[in-house]
């Protein structure tokens, strides 16, 4: 058997997935104009899926700040933290941060995906247990992998199945860490974190929130799901990434956790790999100090989510249930799906094509990512062309064909 | 007879879990061939890897067990399955 013979049939699905015309796992981008406009194989295009939800990418204070550290602190760390030293930017950001959160501690990291290798797969151990919910990005999966805690799986934003199966456990003696997502990043749904927060307390278990894709986008002031719920207490670890609202890369595990230290000599991920160049510490700084400076990022952010969201409700779309940055367009078929993401990328708009297994139950999704940066004008195209293809497509029915048929 | 009722029939023995598991797979199955304790899940039958998980929840909940995902990979066939959850079962 070859190397790569046990891939037959990823190949098999990419190659037919391919068979739209484009392959929308290899999008190449010419040249990036703004936070919201690329050229794309020689044609401007709007991006409507790059989770960049404060449009910070090109904000002039943020791109000063990286310029000024790579002059100041050199392109790269060239090393880890453990072994090489940390710079005082990456203490400087871990403060920031921390006091952001009303949170003790803060350990930064070189991604967001590597934020919950290392937290999830060091926090329990041998005869612990990690109790994930079934949706959980790819990064909790694999530090469920990477870790050696027991692993049960509950029913997706489901607080009695959660309890259920945390009965089921309650005379083992290990530590139990439930881990869930602010906004979930396929479907745009969050979590009933109250709920979670009252069943984790019942059993006393820990609980581990990731606000990927909610910081900067939910609650008063950003800080995410956990905010916007009032349970900042009642949290015991917070993950999240750089890379979306942020506009850079990096991840981060917030605690008030008294041993919480010990983390940076035990955690793998964060001790074996190279830390943030001090370019990018410079940028996320620079991003945090704006949103905590204009909160009114995310009113214009959510003004565009509603612009959007209600656009392709009333063309007809089948959207994720609940309201968000991330908008979700169901189709049944990934064929279809395909075609319809590669007829967009044509007309000039960007979105993400996400298939099984990525996506929850076998549905294919277009997702879209709103920007606080979209113009109404952009937004409106966006609308317009979606609804254009999904016509053409027989996606969605020609409006008053569907008042005809509903009277 | 209801869910409850074959439940307390059949989780007792490790060949009542085994019949209740081929007939959660029935939906699974390819061909004409039958389910039998050598049947390789991840072979032998329709189901992808996700699908693979969901039925392993959809038996803690029908056994009242926990099935760790950390044991899913040294499960290979219905037979083994039906192994893991009857020691689950009965603490062996």
């Amino acid at each position: 058997m070859g190397l790569f013979d046990r891939f037959k049939t990823i190949r098999e699905v990419h190659g037919a997935v391919k068979a739209c015309g484009a392959d929308p796992f290899g999008v190449k981008m010419d040249r990036i104009v703004s936070a919201t406009e690329a050229v794309i194989e020689g044609r401007p295009t709007i991006l409507c899926g790059s989770n960049n939800y404060l449009g910070l990418t090109f904000d002039a204070d943020c791109v000063g700040a990286a310029q000024r550290a790579t002059q100041e602190f050199g392109t790269g760390t060239t090393g880890s933290r453990i072994a090489n030293g940390s710079y005082s930017c990456h203490k400087s950001l871990e403060i920031d941060l921390a006091d952001f959160y009303g949170k003790k501690h803060c350990m930064v990291f070189t991604t967001g995906y590597q934020a919950n290798l290392g937290a999830i797969s060091t926090l329990v151990g041998p005869g612990d247990f990690v109790i994930i919910d079934a949706d959980s990005h790819a990064s909790i999966y694999d530090a469920c992998k990477l870790g050696s805690a027991t692993v049960i799986r509950f029913r997706h934003n489901d607080p009695v199945d959660l309890d259920k199966r945390l009965q089921r456990i309650a005379n083992e003696p290990g530590n139990k860490l439930v881990v869930v997502e602010g906004i979930y990043s396929m479907l745009g749904d969050h979590a009933p974190l109250k709920e979670f927060v009252a069943v984790k307390k019942k059993h006393g278990a820990y609980l581990l929130v990731d606000e990927a894709h909610s910081m900067g986008v939910m609650g008063k002031t950003g800080r995410g799901l956990l905010e916007q719920e009032g349970v900042d207490a009642d949290v015991d670890f917070v993950t999240g990434t750089f890379s979306k609202s942020m506009g850079a890369i990096g991840g981060f595990l917030v605690s008030d956790h008294p041993d919480f230290e010990i983390l940076r000599v035990a955690c793998r991920p964060y001790m074996f790999t190279a830390s943030m160049p001090p370019s990018l510490v410079a940028s996320v700084r620079a991003s945090l100090a704006k949103l905590r400076a204009h909160p009114e990022l995310m009113v214009r952010l959510w003004r565009n989510v509603d612009t959007l969201y209600h656009g392709l409700e009333a063309a007809g779309f089948k959207l994720g249930r609940q309201k968000g940055p991330v908008v979700a367009l169901h189709i049944n078929d990934p064929a279809l799906a395909a075609r319809a993401w590669h007829g967009l990328l044509q007309y000039g708009v960007y979105v993400n094509l996400a298939l099984p297994p990525a996506t929850p139950s076998g549905t294919a999704l277009l997702r879209c990512s709103v920007c606080a940066a979209h113009t109404t004008e952009q937004l409106q195209r966006v609308t317009d062309v979606i609804t254009k293809v999904g016509l053409e497509l027989g996606i969605i029915r020609d409006v008053s064909v569907r008042i005809a048929a509903a009277e | 007879m209801g869910t409850a009722a074959i439940q307390s029939s059949l989780a007792l023995t490790r060949d009542g879990i085994f019949v209740e598991i081929a007939r959660l797979l029935e939906r699974f199955r390819a061909g004409e061939s039958a389910i039998t304790s050598e049947t390789v899940i991840a072979e032998d039958l329709t189901m992808d890897s996700l699908q693979v998980m969901d039925l392993m929840m959809e038996l803690e909940d029908r056994f009242d067990v926990s099935i760790p995902l950390n044991l899913v990979p040294e499960i290979a066939t219905v037979g083994q399955l039906a192994d893991t959850i009857y020691a689950s079962k009965t603490g062996a």
